[in-house]
């Protein structure tokens, strides 16, 4: 039981920049090379701290997109013109910086392949990020778990991880868009908010008590579980995970 | 409902800075309503403080507030806290 004490103490650690990628045009993944790392769960998140020179300190919560996968961490940023935070990771780093963060916290939102399926995950902008994660530990894990992914994003310009979306779809995984304020010429898909007529088409029935993950904006995860519940989904089988009004 | 809320979820580093454990799967039971729920489930609103309330009945759970090296925490509506050792 002390090793669970041990085990559960945070401490900040340096993390090193490695990669910087443009997701969207306000949407970036930054990769960092944490040593040390500890590992981590697919659905678990870091807090990131910054120092400002005066001593000024800005602390966010953001989900690692990554699967575990030695000292690698990705977070995935979507940038808030007037944010504290988000402006900085997003546009600032390069390779070969560094930050604060700590973790990986949180054990709530997690998915391990052995937890089986079916799985539907409803994802509302950055909060893929999470999802991802477990559906990259997934396809590297080679589960063939069956899994719906419902992503609502605001225009086709917008989708986070598109194009490695549009490669993993198959082998028992579907991904499905839709696109709430602008679709491209000749879209076929959803192109409205998430109803329960669609999680309906989209998803595993409440028979098949599929484990539900839904991460976003606050609106978007109230308005999902709602619609579940009202599908008859056990509310205990959704677990949700809201970012605020943003996002991010 | 409020766009601001968030979930216990966003406070995970904060909560295992105080108990040492992860406390987003501890369960927590509400005073009020008797209702237990995930500590990550349970709603969290961000101003000054840190408010923790019941997603059934809305009932003040949890209050924080903390300045740069101390951290106050009551527990106005909790009637207990179930953690996994």
């Amino acid at each position: 039981m002390a090793g669970t004490a041990v085990l559960g103490r945070l401490n900040w650690q340096a993390a090193d920049v490695v990669e910087v990628v443009t997701e969207t045009p306000r949407v970036k993944t930054i990769a960092f090379d944490v040593p040390g790392w500890s590992g981590h769960r697919a659905g678990q998140h870091v807090d990131v701290r910054l120092t400002a020179e005066d001593g000024y300190e800005a602390e966010r919560s953001y989900s690692i997109a990554s699967p575990p996968d030695g000292t690698r961490v990705d977070l995935t940023v979507v940038r808030i013109d007037d944010g504290e935070v988000s402006p900085y990771l997003a546009d600032e780093l390069r390779p070969d910086d560094q930050i604060e963060l700590r973790g990986p916290v949180g054990g709530y939102f997690v998915w391990e392949p052995s937890q089986g399926g079916p799985l539907l995950l409803a994802a509302g902008g950055s909060g893929i990020a999470p999802l991802m994660a477990m559906i990259r530990l997934r396809a590297a894990a080679e589960s063939d778990v069956d899994t719906r992914l419902l992503f609502s994003s605001r225009s086709w310009d917008d989708i986070i991880y598109r194009d490695e979306l549009e490669r993993l779809n198959g082998d028992g995984l579907r991904v499905v868009h839709t696109l709430t304020h602008s679709q491209p010429p000749g879209w076929t898909g959803y192109a409205r908010l998430v109803d329960a007529e669609m999680l309906a088409e989209v998803g595993p029935t409440p028979d098949e008590r599929p484990r539900v993950y839904v991460c976003g904006p606050t609106p978007f995860v109230e308005a999902v579980a709602e619609a579940l519940v009202h599908l008859g989904h056990e509310p205990r089988g959704i677990k949700t995970e809201r970012f605020g009004p943003t996002g991010g | 409902m409020d766009p601001l809320m968030v979930d216990g979820n966003a406070i995970a580093g904060l909560l295992q800075e105080v108990f040492a454990v992860e406390m987003t799967t501890a369960s927590g039971t509400c005073g009020t309503c008797g209702a237990t729920e995930a500590v990550g489930a349970i709603h969290v609103f961000r101003g000054a403080g840190i408010v923790m309330r019941c997603p059934h009945c809305d009932n003040p759970l949890v209050k924080i507030v903390r300045d740069d090296t101390r951290l106050w925490m009551g527990f106005p509506g909790v009637r207990t806290l179930e953690v996994t050792l």
